[in-house]
């Protein structure tokens, strides 16, 4: 190692000092996010929302506690269209990619052409929804979350692909065959086991993505006892009254007495806590994640 | 004869080690049958007048009228400028930023230093749009918002109806995608940077070279085929938009709708909420033919500059 000289000493200090207020500069938000919802509400109306509120109240989390079982549902959703689609994604993405690299797969060059030409012509948005909605019929049911996000990235079956291609040796495949083992059993007892890295970095993306999707919902899903975290919160952006009204609760009850300002405030709080606390543990593949298939995605 | 039978046999023996191959692909393939190839012959809608009853082959032609209503309202040529202009903006601030962190971020020797920063500068690209709009909203509210009680009061300025007022939008939305976008950026140019080979810093240390002139001389070089592989995927990307972004920051409020709607919210507003679906298909037929013959073309400069990062 050279010692620094003077000037690189310099870049150094100066890459702290901006890196830290990029920093600063992205989670400032999130700041301000979370006092206003341990803000006064009255105190919020009159001063607006503050980083350091003078007065705080626990009346807008008190409202969501009142609210659980409709935010809880709505959790539930997110819980099981999250899980299942990103199982199914996984398994038929790699089962996709581990036929395509079989040597002298019949027709192989002409259906890895096919699913990239995915990527460079689609139909667009009116068509897609009219064959799910009309023919498919997955309108209000978890299909309508779950299907139209399995493969968005035609690009991952050809990167997992290359991963095998690189990565399964072929002499532990031949010794499998020798013992009689067929072709899906070395699948899931050899391939899948031996390709956790790439498993995990398209899975915390799939997972990612299925965790926000707030889209198809907007398109498929109008029927309340469907909703995920993210249409509640994209209900609650445009009314406030939403889990109120929904829950028939408004009849006697003065509106106005709801810390609604506060309680937008909270509900996002209590939606992005999950994944801000997950976040630290799966920070590694998600960079990774981006790194492999960003300049393709 | 005996060959023929041969043959038979071979093609037997073959589909015996294949066909669990395509039965494992199968889900797969049907799932981009259903999900991709299904609705591409569904680009008709666009010269049809569309009957949700009728379906796609049903409905009635209607020739180009979709495209005149959408050309003579005026519409089409605003939502393509403001698709173009938006990306070139994301595309110009973006690519300076992420190289400035990216360069900054490989100076940070610091193993949990460096993970810090990584991790903070990528939060917000962890959130979908609905929250981002919560957080907007937080500092945007007319009557809450942070800029509106604290900022324009202290400067001595009248509140600003954000929500109302186009004006502001672009330089919102740019700062907004920039927060979202810069961390993503970054750290695909960081792995760019981390690939320059250290001796040539070295080599260019005991030269007498400085910091900047290795940046300038050294860095900067390197990245230019990552720089220009991804220009050109941003350029042939440059008729699509963040729906999110445009839909949900904005509040989708009409008001707006001159400086925030793009081809992807036209599209959308139009099926779902103006009962329009054969405008809607005409904007979303007009975005996927030049969209794809910009791909094409990208990836036809792309394998000139670097063949391994071309598409196909």
């Amino acid at each position: 190692m050279h010692t620094l000289t003077k000037q690189e000493k310099g870049v150094k200090i100066a890459a702290y000092i901006i890196l830290t207020l990029m920093s600063m500069f992205a989670v400032i938000p999130f700041w301000l996010l979370v006092s206003s919802s341990f803000s006064d509400s009255s105190y919020a109306i009159a001063n607006g929302y503050r980083f350091l509120p003078q007065k705080t109240s626990l009346e807008a989390y008190r409202y969501i506690v009142s609210q659980w079982d409709q935010i809880g549902h709505a959790y539930l959703i997110t819980i099981i269209v999250t899980v299942i689609g990103t199982s199914l994604s996984l398994l038929i993405s790699t089962m996709l990619a581990y036929g395509l690299m079989q040597p002298g797969l019949p027709g192989g060059k002409l259906i890895t052409g096919l699913i990239l030409f995915t990527m460079l012509f689609s139909g667009g948005i009116v068509p897609q929804y009219m064959i799910y909605s009309n023919y498919l019929n997955i309108k209000n049911t978890l299909l309508g979350l779950i299907v139209p996000n399995l493969l968005t990235n035609a690009f991952s079956v050809v990167l997992v692909r290359n991963f095998f291609m690189t990565t399964i040796p072929g002499e532990l495949r031949e010794a499998m065959e020798l013992d009689g083992a067929g072709p899906y059993r070395i699948y899931f007892q050899m391939v899948l086991p031996l390709s956790k890295p790439i498993l995990a970095t398209l899975g915390i993306m799939a997972a990612i993505t299925y965790w926000n999707d707030w889209n198809n919902a907007l398109y498929y899903i109008t029927d309340t006892h469907l909703f995920s975290v993210q249409q509640l919160l994209n209900e609650m952006n445009n009314n406030i009254l939403f889990l109120a009204n929904n829950s028939g609760q408004l009849q006697g009850v003065d509106v106005t007495t709801l810390p609604t300002v506060t309680m937008r405030m909270a509900i996002a709080v209590v939606g992005i806590l999950p994944i801000m606390i997950a976040y630290p543990f799966f920070q590694k593949y998600f960079a990774k994640g981006i790194t492999v298939g960003a300049v393709k995605g | 004869m005996q060959s023929v039978t041969q043959k038979k046999i071979v093609r037997a023996n073959r589909f015996r080690k294949y066909g669990p191959y395509y039965l494992m692909m199968l889900p797969g393939l049907l799932y981009f049958l259903i999900n991709n190839y299904l609705p591409m012959p569904g680009i008709i809608l666009a010269f049809k007048k569309v009957n949700w009853r009728l379906g796609i082959f049903g409905s009635k032609w209607n020739g180009l009228k979709n495209f005149t209503f959408l050309l003579s309202s005026g519409q089409l040529a605003t939502i393509v400028r403001n698709t173009v202009l938006y990306n070139l903006a994301f595309i110009v601030i973006g690519t300076v930023l992420a190289i400035a962190v990216a360069i900054l971020l490989n100076e940070v020797r610091s193993k949990a230093a460096n993970r810090i920063f990584q991790t903070l500068i990528l939060l917000p690209y962890l959130m979908s749009m609905v929250v981002v709009s919560y957080l907007a909203y937080a500092f945007l509210s007319v009557e809450t918002g942070y800029v509106n009680n604290a900022i324009l009061p202290a400067l001595g300025m009248e509140p600003i109806r954000f929500y109302q007022e186009p004006g502001y939008w672009p330089f919102i939305l740019i700062l907004i995608n920039t927060w979202k976008g810069i961390g993503f950026t970054s750290v695909v140019y960081l792995a760019a940077v981390v690939g320059i080979s250290e001796d040539l810093f070295e080599a260019a240390r005991v030269d007498g070279a400085s910091k900047f002139q290795q940046i300038f001389k050294i860095t900067l070089p390197c990245l230019k085929p990552t720089i220009i592989t991804m220009f050109i995927l941003s350029i042939s990307k440059i008729f699509f938009s963040d729906f999110g972004l445009f839909y949900q920051v904005p509040k989708n409020s009409g008001i707006l709708y001159p400086v925030t709607q793009t081809i992807d919210t036209y599209v959308y507003n139009a099926l779902m909420n103006q009962n329009n679906p054969g405008m809607s298909a005409a904007a979303g037929l007009f975005q996927s033919v030049v969209g794809c013959v910009l791909v094409v073309l990208s990836n036809a400069l792309i394998r000139k500059v670097s063949r391994e990062d071309a598409l196909f």
